[in-house]
């Protein structure tokens, strides 16, 4: 028990010393704080139109300007980043809790369980997965939860992979052979002994994967595939960048500015955890 | 080697009759149903059109049949009729679209290959380096930069602000009027923003990969002998390490297929291009299902053949695979 907190601290401490990854936090906490209360950053409705102030480049009163319906684009901007966090995340949990499970279940069981499993996952990973994402959204149709969903459904065969490697080598371990000889039944063993053992590796692919989703929905988005208007995503504001192009600069720089800033925050993060949790890969 | 290729092979056989499943069943589970979008948007298709439509596309069948007929037709690479209102074979649609698509991939390739690995390696063989920091933040920061996004940019700088570059198509409209030069300094023109932003990302992240692998094999015992010997530092970091560490680079070339199609989705919308990319969105968008089943399959076999040429290349440049 005081190894583990030990172990955590020192995790912790090994975390936070790296400048990078305590950036990269510190970003991810203030778009939290954005997504969280919006309201804070600007005092115009999101959806506001506003006919007699189309398309204003910034000003006081409008900082990042408007856009092609006079909408204030800091407010979009602010509660566009709930949509783009709340997919990241729902979709990555999506996608940990298959890999997870397929992960868990063909490195421990191996055999026949082992070669099924394994061989879907090849075949998934044939598909291109842009395409595969585009065409379940031509079925079933556009909106926040399918985009969730679907990106979920089609991001989990790398953490698969994953833990089925960490399941492999893990399962063989002592600590495994000591748990067995006390007793412990097969779910005991993988929920107690391996399950928490792969956490810092399925952390590392979490944290990157969230960054990969929030890329993913904006790119859906501004393809007008993904999360509709007059709901703002940071991907949908860059459509009405796109579309006013030659006029409007301000509508296609800080949607884009701030999914870079999110996206490097998250990769940051991730790649700060990988380190801290495998200090021999430090620079790598 | 030649027992290694066919084996190879073999293995991909299971693999295209699961896509092909995977693809068809994925398709015939959504709601709506393939006639939803066209006939319902249309006041005057009767439900006698769409029973007529639904016994033509053979959609009445139970769906075993139908996946039967859908990969017997597959085989002769016969993806059926598409929905839109030209009707013509989607595979003389997508056989039309494939050659562009194409050609800005493997330029892009080629555009990463170029830049990419001098700029691993110098940044493994100096490590720490100003150099070093400067190119680790740029592939850092093109990790996260939306590729779509930085099209925008690109095309307000050069397209709108400077007028530099056309923004959209992949020929002008003078284009018939143009001596052979004229031309291609055309196509490149239309082609430099698109290939670059189609390799923009793969840049990022061959660059990071080759300069891990560097890092990995600057640490070898060989290399520390080859030191030793007294050999330059020139021979020993381009005839000793850098062989080495390009062998995996190799592998990443086949893998990176389904990026590089998926991405040619994005910038062949936003520049207009009229490739597999624009075809494949402009079926989504009409959901048009033997067009998007048939760009579905071809995407997976490309992706397939990617990874098998991966494979066969790195046996071929590395002997412990092939024996092994």
């Amino acid at each position: 028990m005081n190894e583990s907190a030990g172990i955590g601290r020192d995790f912790a401490r090994r975390l936070l010393r790296n400048r990078l990854t305590a950036a990269g936090g510190a970003v991810i906490l203030f778009f939290f704080l954005v997504a969280a209360i919006p309201g804070l950053f600007s005092s115009h409705a999101p959806n506001r139109i506003d006919i007699v102030n189309i398309l204003r480049p910034p000003s006081t009163d409008h900082p990042l300007g408007t856009d092609d319906l006079g909408r204030d684009v800091l407010a979009r901007v602010a509660y566009g980043a709930r949509i783009s966090l709340s997919v990241g995340f729902v979709a990555v949990g999506i996608a940990m809790l298959i890999g997870l499970v397929v992960g868990l279940l063909s490195g421990f069981y191996g055999g026949s369980v082992d070669a099924v499993l394994m061989r879907f996952v090849d075949m998934m990973l044939c598909f291109p997965s842009f395409f595969l994402i585009l065409s379940v959204i031509a079925f079933i149709g556009p909106s926040i939860w399918n985009i969730m969903i679907i990106i979920g459904l089609t991001g989990w065969m790398g953490v698969a992979r994953l833990v089925r490697a960490e399941t492999l080598s893990l399962k063989e371990r002592d600590f495994v052979a000591a748990g067995r000889a006390q007793g412990a039944g097969n779910a005991r063993i993988i929920f107690r002994h391996v399950l928490p053992n792969t956490l810092a590796p399925i952390l590392v692919a979490a944290t990157l994967g969230v960054a990969g989703a929030i890329l993913t929905e904006s790119a859906l988005s501004f393809l007008g595939i993904g999360v509709q208007p007059p709901t703002p995503s940071w991907g949908n504001i860059l459509t009405a960048g796109k579309d006013n192009i030659e006029y409007a600069w301000w509508l296609s720089l800080f949607p884009g500015l701030a999914i870079l800033v999110t996206v490097l925050g998250y990769n940051l993060l991730g790649e700060g955890i990988r380190d801290a949790a495998d200090p021999r890969l430090k620079g790598r | 080697m030649l027992r290694y290729v066919l084996r190879r092979l073999l293995l991909t056989i299971p693999l295209l009759v699961g896509i092909s499943l995977v693809s068809f069943l994925m398709m015939h589970m959504a709601p709506g149903g393939p006639i939803g979008a066209g006939t319902d948007m249309n006041p005057k298709a009767t439900a006698e059109s769409r029973a007529r439509l639904q016994a033509y596309y053979g959609l009445d069948q139970p769906l075993h049949i139908q996946y039967g007929r859908w990969l017997g037709r597959l085989a002769t690479l016969d993806f059926g009729d598409s929905f839109s209102p030209d009707g013509r074979p989607v595979a003389e649609k997508i056989k039309e679209r494939i050659p562009i698509t194409l050609t800005i991939n493997v330029l892009s390739m080629g555009l990463i290959f170029l830049v990419a690995i001098p700029v691993g390696i110098y940044s493994a063989v100096r490590r720490g380096s100003v150099f070093d920091r400067i190119s680790t933040v740029a592939v850092f920061t093109g990790f996260a930069i939306p590729t779509f996004w930085l099209a925008l940019l690109l095309m307000i700088l050069f397209g709108v602000k400077l007028g530099w570059l056309p923004i959209s198509g992949i020929s002008s409209m003078d284009y018939d009027n143009l001596g052979t030069l004229g031309r291609i300094a055309d196509r490149g023109k239309h082609l430099l923003l698109p290939v670059l932003l189609a390799g923009f990302t793969g840049l990022a992240g061959m660059s990071r990969y080759m300069r891990s692998n560097m890092l990995e094999v600057i640490r070898q015992d060989y290399i520390a002998t080859a030191r030793a010997k007294g050999l330059p530092e020139g021979t020993v970091v381009f005839r000793h390490a850098m062989r080495n560490a390009l062998l995996p680079v190799i592998t990443i070339l086949g893998l990176s297929v389904p990026d590089l199609l998926g991405g040619s989705v994005i910038f062949e919308t936003i520049f207009s291009i009229p490739g597999m990319g624009q075809l494949f969105y402009q079926g989504v968008m009409s959901r048009d299902y033997p067009l998007i089943m048939g760009i579905l399959t071809i995407g997976a076999v490309l992706t397939l053949l990617g990874n098998l040429l991966a494979d066969v290349g790195y046996a071929l440049a590395d002997p412990r695979i092939r024996q092994g």
